[in-house]
């Protein structure tokens, strides 16, 4: 497709995007990405869809990425025809049949799970807020995340309406060192972790001389926790693929890939209809927009390996090998895929490029800080009133995320950790120091992709750490002895010290052996296994000796150091308990205070839960710390 | 319908070392699993060794040996489903299922596996079965789901 044709698709598209904010006839717009979907959004979707029918209501119905607020999925917007977009939350089937029908019958706007409003203030009268303003919304700023909840994903006109491939066009029509200066004057730098700056990679990867060089976007998303890139991609897959092309022409690789784990199915089929989408335009394939840029992009789905987010062992994984990392150098912007020049960038880095160009790298650099410019996704989850997924300039403080977009916790604050299996955690003390690569590196933790879970006094942070320790444990590759041998020794010590058998010994060991990890892993994954580790012992030593000299866990959660027990005063005798126990280790007739039989019980917690949240039973269990006997 | 075999999916793929994922991720789709004559198709096709083909694909936590079960349960064990609650999940399972994760019931209605993070983390802690994501689980929530599945035979779709 040539230039022309280009613009003259981008007007088509947007006297579409045009008919749908003036439509003519209701739309109603649910958040289906995985989160939304896993709230039960397609159940809400078929309630809804029925419900409509059923009053005899004519409605356009459209499924949008996630819009961020995933505690408040699934996720119902109605369009009334020419008006601003109303945000209801928590839409099961049952609230979807009332909403619609509140809606459409009686012609009033329901108070039920309602959010806010689209449109400008005042557009619905005083009562009706506006969805920007949500506690959670205001305070971020949405450069990469611009498009996800308000396009349909599956849909390029939605793209093209909203300055798609805007940049790209302007990429192709001048030389690539233009582009590498604009991104230099960013700061932009690789959202995957490491923070190295993406014109620097970039111009490595130029300056080599070859017949061929491979660009690959990681959409490896490995970091348990994380999900920005799933988001992302299932949002706006066309933002992450523009960055891809305007990144391979820049290096001037001729073909590309896309490194997505085979457990985002429905990312993986969006990234497909996008590629068709943009080879029917060719956006990608021969002679781009007439430039005589050629480039064709390759799906690779990854195979469940974390330790494939780490550059060389994803090349490995691509070439058909084991994902094991080598050594560097030489650095794959040098010798990567199949020996040539390739280069790898995060699913956020590509998708944050064609709104660097679009808008200037001064714009870009009024966000952020000093040395880290722009915004960053995190998914905040965890002990955490509104989990979901955030974008924030850079520099914004732990506490800002947490409490003000967050909402705090509903228990007291322990910890935040960051970084994934590779980060560290924090304590109170940490709050207010802003966020950004360095100051993360300085206190012991990391950047990471941008997972953020928050903890509280009911999580056990050598648990976590323990939980860290075994996974990374299970996803080194096994190739150098440090990452192999030794973390498997922290998990022994670990596990010993949760059982109630540590001794004050260990502390010391756990520390010169993380240390030594540290300095002589292979990869970058050995290298930072042992922060979650030492950077518990040094905010939380406290929690550790609890373990070892008292031999109890303060927050009740490692099983060897809990039991159960009915509080005889509190036991209504509604035998709620007795019903759910698996292993018929609670007896006692009805109305009279149960009994728990220490040894059968397996501490699976139905009991717990059944108290709690049955209105009958009220409260009786309590799980207490103490080494049993 | 026809049935699908791993030897008539292999048939698309060239015969490039670098398709062999690609290739055990198609057979494991079609056949629930690995089995050591698919390992055998390939190796004939790609060239590489039966051995050099199990050393690639036992690296991935993805590929499965043993046929599945009717039904395969999914238990999320990515960091906030940990804070949350998700180890309980699975030792709940693997106590009314009898089995370990890894393992399939003898009944061959269940099978059992932890995955890394299904990235619903907003929605911890979640199990998936077969291709349904349940969300925010408890023990007793999870006693409800499984006997969705261990009453009726047909509960995929209403």
């Amino acid at each position: 497709m040539s230039k022309t044709a280009l613009n003259k698709r981008r007007k088509t598209a947007e006297i579409k995007w045009k008919s749908l904010e003036e439509n003519k006839k209701p739309i109603l717009f649910f958040g289906a990405a995985t989160c939304g979907n896993a709230a039960g959004a397609q159940e809400t979707i078929k309630a809804a869809k029925k419900t409509l029918k059923e009053i005899g209501v004519d409605a356009d119905i459209i499924e949008v990425g996630c819009i961020g607020p995933c505690y408040l999925e699934p996720l119902m917007d109605i369009k009334p025809p020419g008006k601003p977009r109303i945000c209801f939350s928590n839409v099961n089937e049952e609230k979807s049949e009332k909403i619609i029908k509140r809606f459409f019958l009686k012609d009033e706007i329901p108070k039920l799970g309602l959010v806010g409003h689209f449109g400008d203030n005042g557009d619905y009268g005083e009562d009706i807020p506006r969805f920007y303003d949500h506690p959670m919304i205001k305070p971020q700023v949405r450069i990469v995340l611009r498009n996800c909840g308000i396009i349909d994903p599956s849909e390029i006109d939605h793209y093209l309406a909203r300055d798609g491939y805007v940049a790209l066009e302007s990429v192709l029509s001048k030389p690539w060192e233009e582009t590498l200066d604009l991104i230099k004057q960013s700061g932009l730098r690789g959202r995957g972790g490491a923070g190295f700056p993406t014109w620097k990679k970039w111009k490595f990867c130029r300056d080599v001389e070859s017949d061929q060089k491979y660009m690959i976007c990681n959409a490896d998303e490995g970091d348990p926790g994380a999900f920005m890139n799933r988001s992302l991609i299932e949002g706006d897959p066309h933002a992450v693929l523009e960055g891809l092309v305007i990144a391979a022409y820049t290096i001037g690789a001729s073909k590309a890939y896309i490194y997505i784990r085979a457990e985002y199915p429905l990312a993986i089929s969006r990234l497909e209809k996008a590629i068709s989408q943009m080879e029917e335009l060719g956006l990608i394939g021969e002679n781009i927009l007439g430039s005589g840029f050629n480039l064709e992009i390759k799906i690779k789905e990854g195979a469940g390996a974390f330790v494939c987010g780490e550059e060389t062992a994803l090349i490995a994984s691509i070439e058909g090998n084991r994902g094991m990392p080598r050594t560097r150098p030489p650095f794959p912007a040098v010798a990567g895929l199949w020996g040539k020049p390739t280069i790898i960038n995060n699913v956020e880095t590509l998708g944050t490029i064609a709104n660097i160009i679009r808008r200037g790298a001064d714009w870009y650099t009024d966000f952020g800080t000093e040395a880290c410019k722009g915004t960053k996704t995190f998914s905040l989850v965890g002990r955490v009133r509104r989990t979901g997924l955030i974008e924030v300039p850079m520099g914004t403080t732990l506490r800002k995320i947490i409490f003000d977009i967050g909402g705090g916790l509903f228990k007291p604050f322990k910890a935040v950790q960051t970084g994934g299996p590779s980060g560290g955690c924090l304590s109170e003390e940490f709050l207010d120091m802003p966020v950004d690569y360095e100051n993360l590196a300085k206190v012991g933790s990391i950047m990471g992709s941008g997972g953020i879970i928050v903890l509280d006094k009911d999580t056990c942070v050598v648990d976590l750490a323990k939980y860290f320790l075994k996974f990374t444990q299970q996803e080194s590759c096994g190739k150098c002895v440090p990452c192999r041998v030794g973390t498997r020794h922290l998990v022994n010590i670990l596990e010993k010290i949760t059982k109630g058998e540590g001794e004050l010994s260990d502390l010391e060991k756990l520390e010169k052996l993380g240390e030594s990890i540290k300095r002589s892993a292979l990869c970058g994954l050995g290298q930072t296994a042992p922060n979650p580790v030492l950077s518990t012992l040094k905010y939380f030593r406290d929690e550790y000796l609890a373990h070892i000299i008292d031999k109890r866990c303060p927050a009740a959660v490692c099983r060897d150091l809990v039991v159960f027990r009915i509080i005889p005063e509190k036991c209504t005798g509604c035998q709620s308990c007795v019903k759910v126990c698996p292993t018929g280790a609670i007896t006692g007739p009805r109305s009279e205070p149960h009994n728990l039989d220490e040894s059968k019980c397996i501490k699976c917690r139905a009991c717990y839960e059944v108290c709690r949240f049955d209105a009958i039973a009220g409260d009786a269990i309590e799980i207490v710390s103490g080494k049993q006997e | 319908m026809v049935v699908k075999t791993a030897a008539s999916v292999l048939e698309k793929f060239s015969t490039r070392r670098e398709n062999l994922i690609p290739m055990l991720q198609k057979v494991q789709e079609v056949e629930g699993f690995i089995s050591p004559e698919s390992i055998k198709l390939i190796s004939d096709k790609l060239r590489i060794s039966e051995n050099e083909i199990y050393g690639v694909s036992t690296f991935y936590a993805q590929f499965r040996f043993t046929p599945p079960g009717e039904h395969s349960i999914y238990v999320c064990m990515g960091t906030a489903c940990h804070v949350k609650g998700g180890q309980q999940i699975l030792n709940m399972l693997e106590y009314e299922l009898g089995i370990k994760e890894g393992q399939t019931t003898e009944d061959g209605r269940f099978d059992l596996n932890r995955v890394a993070c299904l990235g619903c983390c907003a929605l911890a802690p979640v199990i998936k079965i077969d291709d349904k994501i349940y969300s925010q689980m408890s023990v007793l929530k999870l006693m409800d789901v499984l006997e969705k599945y261990t009453q009726s035979v047909e509960v995929t779709d209403e």
